[in-house]
């Protein structure tokens, strides 16, 4: 060891360590996995759960209105039905809205009133569900039965969509409810996806004349229409599985009908409502398999919007 | 400003005028009306003063040039041409800017009117999310009415003025963003020219682009000013010096000396210009 002592100014040396690297590329890989496992485990479980049920009815579970606990016999139409509606009238209200107020907040809005409402969104994105479902239970119910319900009842009254005694629960009121629930949710993704736009962009399109809203319209929601499709997923997402809002306006109750004025029930109400007093393991079983179904909606969900973004993405060239 | 009909783009481009001024500018007939003049401009960034009573002529289809060091206010005056500056709350300008004598300061200035008159190109290529047929199409759309065919007409001969048909005639349906980045500042060329401005302003085109495709777009200043008052802000001395007619010096938002480019680079008149031009500071 002559060497050492002929470089005695050089520092001590760290010794390579050859284990760094794989030993963190296994724990991030580990992490990663630990995702998809918890996916299988939850599949596999569900599956397992609802096995009676599955046994029982077949595929004929998904179409079958019938709900009766006393004669064992189940089917998940009424909610499958239910949460579909709820949430087709959530978003119907909410992604136009959301767009319109994070335009504004971004395009319009002068800094006085775009960073207080902008705060508002974000509180309002954070209150938990329950609070929604009590408000929407205390106020928003005799409200709609006052007057949202029977004024289209008045209107609209010769569509079966609008018939019925206006009872202030329902359908309608529960979608209403999710749309006021998802709206800041979408709004403030939508808004922090405009921000992103970069302003050489939209100089770009204001300097060849267009208005705020051509620019908004032609060039600024089509530079961010995978981020806007993202901030809907997220609420549909949300609106999908939403339960406890839901519950407490839904009205909870497994009938098909055709008004969006009747008291219907989602999955995620279903469930929430009825594991406690499920007592045969039938009844249990059946409840798995909502579950099952709810977790493949959304599973199927998510897959077909990500179709949609990539034909959305390769047909952004041609002229829409 | 003047509500005048835009001309039809379908017309093909007039026949250009005989040069109201000479076609040496050297001796330029100082008497023919600028197309452009700004009188003591003065502009703010909040209560930050980055302009300082500009006076300035731009001389109708010629190019003029605008050079000066970093932070200079070069792109900021050229902003105010087409307003672009007003997007942004703490922008302020004052003092005249006559485009064709009437201000374009003023309160009633339509805006969209002024924007398809004075069109500008950025320094990075801003293609839209659309394909190339749609980014021409859009300023079309926006201020004409036109028959499918007659659009289709207006795309190709806007593609066509701008060097860009060849290039890409096949490929219209593909997105604009899928271009080289000179083919795309072409095409936001094509797509300003489209809607038959009568000012190009051109903030650093080719800063973003190789030397082969920026010879590409010299070039096509060059044809482009037998139709346009061209105003070009650039860093590149020689640049300056190949394409334009007039050159105007900034420094710390001042115009410190504008005249006929062959004398602003031969025999500058004042100190300052000359230091620049032979690259001892900036």
């Amino acid at each position: 060891m002559t060497t050492r002592h002929a470089h005695a100014a050089e520092p001590d040396r760290r010794r390579p360590r050859p284990w760094g690297d794989p030993l963190f590329r296994g724990l991030t890989a580990a992490a990663a996995v630990l995702f998809l496992a918890l996916a299988a485990a939850i599949l596999l479980e569900l599956v397992n759960g609802s096995t009676l049920s599955l046994a029982k009815f077949g595929p004929s579970f998904l179409w079958s209105s019938a709900w009766n606990p006393v004669t064992g016999d189940f089917g998940a139409l009424s909610s499958i039905a239910g949460t579909l509606i709820t949430t087709a009238i959530a978003m119907a209200l909410a992604v136009p809205m959301s767009l319109v107020i994070a335009l504004f907040l971004v395009e319009l809005a002068p800094p006085a009133v775009s960073k207080p409402v902008g705060a508002a969104i974000e509180l309002l994105a954070a209150v938990p569900s329950i609070i929604y479902g009590m408000w929407g239970l205390f106020v928003f119910v005799p409200f709609m039965s006052d007057h949202v319900q029977p004024f289209l009842s008045a209107h609209l009254g010769f569509l079966p969509l609008f018939k019925g005694p206006p009872m202030g629960i329902g359908l309608l009121t529960a979608g209403i409810i999710l749309a006021l629930m998802i709206l800041p949710f979408i709004t403030s993704v939508m808004r922090d996806v405009l921000r992103m736009v970069p302003p050489v962009v939209k100089e770009a399109g204001y300097g060849m004349g267009s208005t705020v809203w051509e620019v908004a319209r032609k060039v600024t929601v089509r530079y961010g229409v995978r981020g806007m499709v993202g901030a809907c997923l997220l609420g549909l997402g949300r609106a999908v599985g939403e339960t406890m809002a839901v519950t407490f306006v839904i009205g909870n109750n497994h009938r098909v009908g055709t008004s969006l004025f009747d008291a219907g029930n989602s999955i995620a109400s279903a469930l929430a409502n009825e594991f406690a007093e499920a007592a045969d393991p039938l009844y249990l079983s059946a409840l798995v398999e909502l579950g099952l179904v709810l977790f493949l909606m959304t599973f199927a969900i998510q897959g077909l919007t990500h179709v949609w973004i990539r034909h959305l993405e390769r047909s952004a060239g041609r002229g829409l | 400003m003047n509500a005048t009909s835009p001309k039809s783009p379908l017309s093909p481009p007039p026949a250009a005028p005989r040069p109201r001024v000479a076609d040496r500018p050297d001796d330029a007939d100082t008497s023919a009306p600028p197309k452009i003049s700004v009188r003591g401009l003065d502009f703010f960034y909040g209560k930050q003063q980055a302009l300082f009573g500009n006076d300035l002529d731009i001389a109708e289809r010629r190019v003029t040039a605008v050079i000066g060091p970093s932070g200079c206010g070069k792109s900021t005056h050229l902003r105010v041409y087409n307003r672009i500056y007003q997007l942004y709350r703490d922008q302020r300008a004052q003092g005249e800017v006559l485009l064709d004598g009437e201000n374009l300061l003023s309160p009633t200035t339509d805006l969209i009117e002024l924007r398809r008159k004075v069109g500008m190109i950025f320094q990075k290529p801003t293609p839209f999310p659309m394909s190339v047929y749609e980014n021409v199409a859009y300023g079309l759309k926006l201020h004409y009415r036109l028959s499918k065919g007659e659009l289709a007409e207006a795309v190709e001969r806007a593609l066509r003025s701008a060097a860009l048909w060849g290039e890409v005639k096949d490929a219209l349906d593909r997105p604009g963003t899928a271009l080289s980045g000179g083919q795309q500042q072409r095409l936001c060329i094509a797509r300003a020219i489209a809607v038959r401005p009568e000012v190009l302003l051109m903030d650093e085109p080719t800063s973003a682009i190789d030397p082969v495709a920026t010879a590409k777009i010299e070039d096509l200043i060059e044809e482009l000013k037998r139709e346009f008052t061209i105003v070009i802000v650039t860093h590149n001395m020689q640049q300056a010096a190949r394409i334009s007619d007039y050159t105007v010096f900034f420094f710390e938002g001042r115009i410190v000396e504008f005249g006929a480019t062959r004398q602003i680079f031969t025999k500058p008149v004042h100190r300052q210009t000359e230091d620049y031009i032979t690259g001892r500071f900036g």
